[in-house]
């Protein structure tokens, strides 16, 4: 088939749905790949770079729309784009059909197949082509070199002969993947990260990439992540109003805000209001990565950059993944060629519009003259349901005495216990017993707490050996067939005899392979 | 004056014995610790032969040289994968032997009791001699630990021969049940004691009785093991590994002979230590795991949900081309795959790379305590890089990749999760903190115990489908 990349008309608009790698590997699976003239030179790739990997640059729009049977786009079509689409033809780009349901109609009329990118299903196998992770992963890091460079000050603590420099400090609020983005990116600069999520179940992720995970002391069972795809829902009045103190308690602290919840289907919830921040410093940055839904932040102005009057600069721009458009499309472009690898499972060039494939049927949101959106859930769910973490409790040093405390006392009822007890058997078993019986007894008794100490300290690494050699000397019941070989009948020799046979298979058995093990473990 | 030196001997023929088994503390000093050993054997038996109280000599030697021919030319053979079964079967010599013995103990009993109350004065040799010196009240004492020493033994026999054929692959591992189940041991049991309890009032035929409860002790034995299944082996090798100990030890008290007793109880508080840390590790109990099977239900185990997601070999070269540390788990399956070399071959090539590479090991990993160390040993992997549970765990959120080759419920997350999984407690190695697992597995089944392993439906787990030998091997040219 025939992909072709029409140039972004968007304004501001960096991106290109493919580069020429991705191009490459469209090739490989029996493609001929399309490209408008121009649309990659704001992401630095230019038409000659294309003609190098193998595609076939055309000089107009209507040109390219022509020859090719896929149209690969970034930012959702325009009317007129679809409108010049002819029947047939399959669209993939950027779509957001809840908000465009007009778009969607036009297409159905139109008769095309629309695919759009950020419908592709939150499952383990299409991470591969989800977009709206990976644009949210460039925003992520975007965002926290936007604060940087706008931040009068060092990301990582330093101690210079010129004095002693804190690290900043920065709060991400909401951990999808730009938050996670964004903390590792701060936390490697050097700053000190916090982060706060409404799903309880990210504290995990977060901590693993470097932050301190905000607790909120708050009773109600939260919303499981699991139960809307991996999204964040709305919370309950109270949950946020403890929310909002928690964030008022930090704004002082913070030197770097950056904010990046979303709720889907939704207007930004707004988290960090006014006095919170009139209450930062001078010079503190907000990132709000929302601000295209509204914002987080109350003083954000979508696109723009303010100052407040206390002197905190507010970030509102929407465009961070085009603010690297080389990245981003390098990144775009293969989530389109993993999506067209599943369009073409046979690698032969010829799609295979599948819609009984979660990810494709998932995606799809017109197709053969019919609206195929909302699609239906998927056959697996997105992750698994998680139980809500146990808040480990620290224990006061008085409590840990106590316990500790308890523990010896008990350790000591045990062991005084055990000692009456034994002493007692040992008596009872003395008042029957003979006296020779007696002494061997004592040998027993002192063998099996000797064995008992030497045993605890063999290594756990020698347990094979241990076993080996401890059947080997077990072998010591020759010495009992040995006594009795010369002594009676024919009946007890033949026994004896068989006995010390076994044994001497055993010990030398059992040495031999003991030494053949030892000899092996070497160190490097 | 005789006396005085064979006692000198066991004297010092324990205090080596102690010394050998303290040695296997460390891998070097294990290396001096087992010549400690058989230089404590030596003199034992020597002590033994040429002291008082010992005849036919020449018999015996011959005997030795013989069994020794035998243990040698099988120990010289042996692959290291076949070590715990060679472990079983050695227990069953030891189990038998100690039968016989017993037996003997009983016939020269009766033979002397006999000559006694004939009144005939005999000049009684060797062992007869010691037990015609003995009194009433030790004779009763002597027949208590015959009795024991006999009946443990013969536990012993069975059952090791049973954990051999398991082990061995000769039986079916699966656990298996007369119908009956315990009721039949326990009647067996019983059944022993009322019997021992005949041989010990002297009424009607002593040796005939115990031949009876030779017998059901080895019923007992092999239904027992027969009941047990392939995963809690360790379990019930270290077990029976006490046992061998104990029942030497009961013949010592028949035989009055002290180095028999200390060697006997060392090494059956050796097996006993060794079973307790295995159901430590399983956090099961000794009674359950002998009792076979997994207890009793405890309510549905959480759902999984999820999808298992595979990886083919590139994949898996390039993360551990990307990874700087690595830690492999090694569990039954690398055995039965033989891939210890092919893992060894891995781990030097990524060591070359300068890439940090760790073995982490799980007590109950394979069938015999240990029994994953001594593989990689053999395969060259140096042992400093192994280590246990307790040391690497906490490493593992720092780690890049973890290759999980052939184990499934030692690193099984239910255990910590899901408080109705029958595994629920048990210590586990926390593979899924790491940022990359891969599980090298021949297909999608569930491990022993038939648990569902939530770590398969990670996000960050991707399963290796495969041979595990035959993956390792594609992997290694693509590692650079």
């Amino acid at each position: 088939m025939k992909i072709g990349a029409l140039r972004e008309g968007f304004e501001g608009e960096a991106r290109v749905a493919i580069t020429p790698s991705s191009a490459g590997h469209m090739a490989k699976l029996g493609h001929e790949v399309f490209v408008e003239s121009g649309a990659g030179d704001r992401a630095g790739f230019s038409d000659d770079d294309y003609r190098k990997a193998g595609v076939t640059v055309c000089q107009t729009a209507a040109e390219l729309i022509a020859a090719v049977d896929m149209v690969a786009k970034v930012r959702q079509p325009t009317e007129a784009e679809i409108e010049g689409m002819r029947e047939g033809q399959t669209l993939i780009s950027f779509f957001y059909p809840a908000q465009n349901q007009d778009l969607l109609a036009k297409a159905k009329d139109q008769g095309i197949t629309a695919i759009a990118m950020d419908m592709v299903p939150r499952i383990s196998r299409a991470q591969k082509m989800d977009a709206l992770s990976s644009m949210a992963n460039i925003a992520g890091y975007r965002a926290v070199i936007e604060a940087a460079n706008n931040f009068g000050r060092f990301f990582t603590g330093q101690v210079t002969a010129a004095g002693k420099v804190p690290p900043a400090k920065v709060l991400v609020v909401g951990a999808g993947v730009a938050g996670l983005a964004a903390i590792g990116t701060s936390a490697s600069l050097g700053a000190q990260v916090h982060a706060f999520d409404v799903r309880p179940e990210v504290a995990e992720q977060i901590e693993s990439m470097g932050a301190e995970f905000v607790y909120l002391d708050f009773d109600e069972a939260a919303t499981d992540g699991a139960a809307t795809g991996g999204y964040a829902a709305p919370s309950s009045p109270e949950f946020r109003e403890k929310q909002l103190e928690k964030f008022r308690e930090l704004a002082p602290q913070m030197d770097v805000v950056i904010t990046t919840a979303l709720i889907p289907g939704r207007d930004a919830p707004v988290l960090w209001t006014a006095d919170m921040v009139a209450a930062m410093k001078p010079g503190s940055v907000i990132v709000d990565l929302a601000a295209e839904k509204g914002g987080n932040c109350e003083l954000t102005v979508q696109d723009e950059r303010i100052v407040t009057e206390n002197g905190v600069v507010v970030i509102g721009y929407t465009d961070f993944p085009s603010r690297m458009g080389a990245q981003a499309s390098e990144l775009y472009g293969n989530n389109i060629r993993h999506f067209v690898t599943d369009l073409t499972p046979k690698k032969d060039g010829v799609f295979d519009h599948n819609m009984e494939d979660d990810v494709i049927r998932g995606a799809t949101v017109a197709h053969d003259h019919d609206v195929t959106w909302p699609p239906p859930p998927p056959k697996v769910a997105a992750i698994a349901a998680q139980k809500p973490k146990e808040k480990k409790k620290e224990l006061t040093p008085e409590e840990r005495k106590a316990a500790e405390a308890a523990a010896f006392k008990a350790d000591t009822r045990n062991q005084v216990g055990l000692l009456l007890g034994g002493g007692l058997v040992v008596l009872l078993v003395g008042l029957v017993a003979p006296a020779s019986f007696m002494s061997h007894f004592i040998v027993f008794v002192l063998a099996c707490f000797v064995g008992f100490r030497v045993i605890w300290n063999v290594a756990h690494s020698l347990h094979t050996p241990l076993m080996a050699v401890t059947n080997a000397i077990s072998s010591i019941i020759i010495l009992g067939a040995l006594m009795q070989i010369g002594s009676g009948s024919w009946l007890v020799m033949l026994l004896g005899a068989l006995a010390v046979l076994m044994a001497g298979v055993n010990i030398f058995g059992g040495f031999m392979i003991t030494r053949r093990m030892l000899a092996m473990f070497q160190k490097s | 004056m005789e006396y005085g030196f064979t006692t000198a001997a066991y004297v010092v023929a324990s205090v080596l014995f102690i010394l050998s088994l303290g040695g296997l503390s460390g891998q070097e000093s294990a290396k001096r610790a087992i010549w400690y050993g058989i230089v404590g054997m030596a003199l034992a038996v020597i002590a033994t032969l040429f002291g008082p109280g010992a005849g036919n000599w020449l018999l015996s030697l011959i005997m030795i040289a013989i069994g020794g021919a035998i243990g040698w030319v099988v120990a010289k053979r042996v692959q290291m994968t076949e070590m715990p079964q060679l472990v079983a079967a050695m227990h069953s010599l030891v189990g038998l032997a100690a039968v016989f013995v017993g037996f003997n103990a009983q016939i020269e009993l009766g033979r002397v009791l006999r000559a006694k109350a004939d009144g005939v004065a005999h000049e009684f040799a060797g062992f007869a001699a010691i037990l015609a010196h003995k009194t009433p009240a030790e004779i009763a004492m002597l027949k208590i630990e015959v009795f024991l020493g006999i009946f443990i033994g013969a536990i012993t026999f069975t059952g090791s021969v049973v954990a051999f054929g398991k082990l061995a692959g000769k039986v079916d591992g699966k656990p298996k049940k007369l119908p009956g189940g315990h009721m039949l041991n326990a009647g067996a049991l019983a059944l022993s004691l009322l019997l021992g309890i005949l041989y010990f009032t002297g009424v009607g035929p002593a040796l005939f009785w115990l031949v009876l409860i030779t017998l059901l002790a080895f019923f007992i034995g092999y239904h027992l093991i027969m009941g047990i299944g392939g995963a809690d082996m360790p379990v019930v090798v270290s077990m029976l590994n006490s046992y061998s100990g104990w029942a030497a030890a009961m013949i010592g008290f028949t035989l009055s002979n002290d180095l028999l007793i200390v060697t006997g109880a060392l090494v059956g508080s050796s097996g006993a230590i060794l079973s307790y840390i295995m159901c430590k590790a399983m956090n099961r109990q000794f009674v359950s795991v002998i009792l076979g099977g997994f207890g009793g239900d405890t309510g549905p185990a959480a759902e999984i949900e999820g999808e298992q997601v595979a990886i083919d070999a590139d994949g898996v070269a390039s993360a551990l081309n990307d990874a700087d540390s690595v830690v492999i788990v090694p569990g039954y399956g690398m055995a039965v795959a033989q891939a210890q070399g092919a893992v060894s071959e891995l781990t030097r090539k990524l060591r070359a790379a300068g890439k940090e590479v760790r073995f982490a090991i799980h007590p109950v990993a394979g069938r015999l305590p240990g029994h994953m160390n001594v593989l990689l040993a053999e395969a060259k992997v140096p042992y400093d890089i192994v280590l246990e549970m307790e040391e690497i765990n906490d490493d593992f959120p720092k780690t890049d990749v973890v290759i999980v080759i052939g184990s499934n419920d030692i690193v099984n997350p239910a255990a910590q999760d899901d408080p109705n999984s029958p595994i629920a407690g048990m210590p586990v190695l926390e593979v899924w903190k790491a940022k990359n697992v891969f599980v090298s597995k021949r297909g999608q089944g569930t491990g022993y115990s038939g648990i569902e392993n939530p770590l398969f439906f990670k996000e960050n787990t991707r399963m290796f489908y495969g041979d595990a030998k035959d993956s390792l091997n594609k992997l290694l040219p693509m590692i650079d």
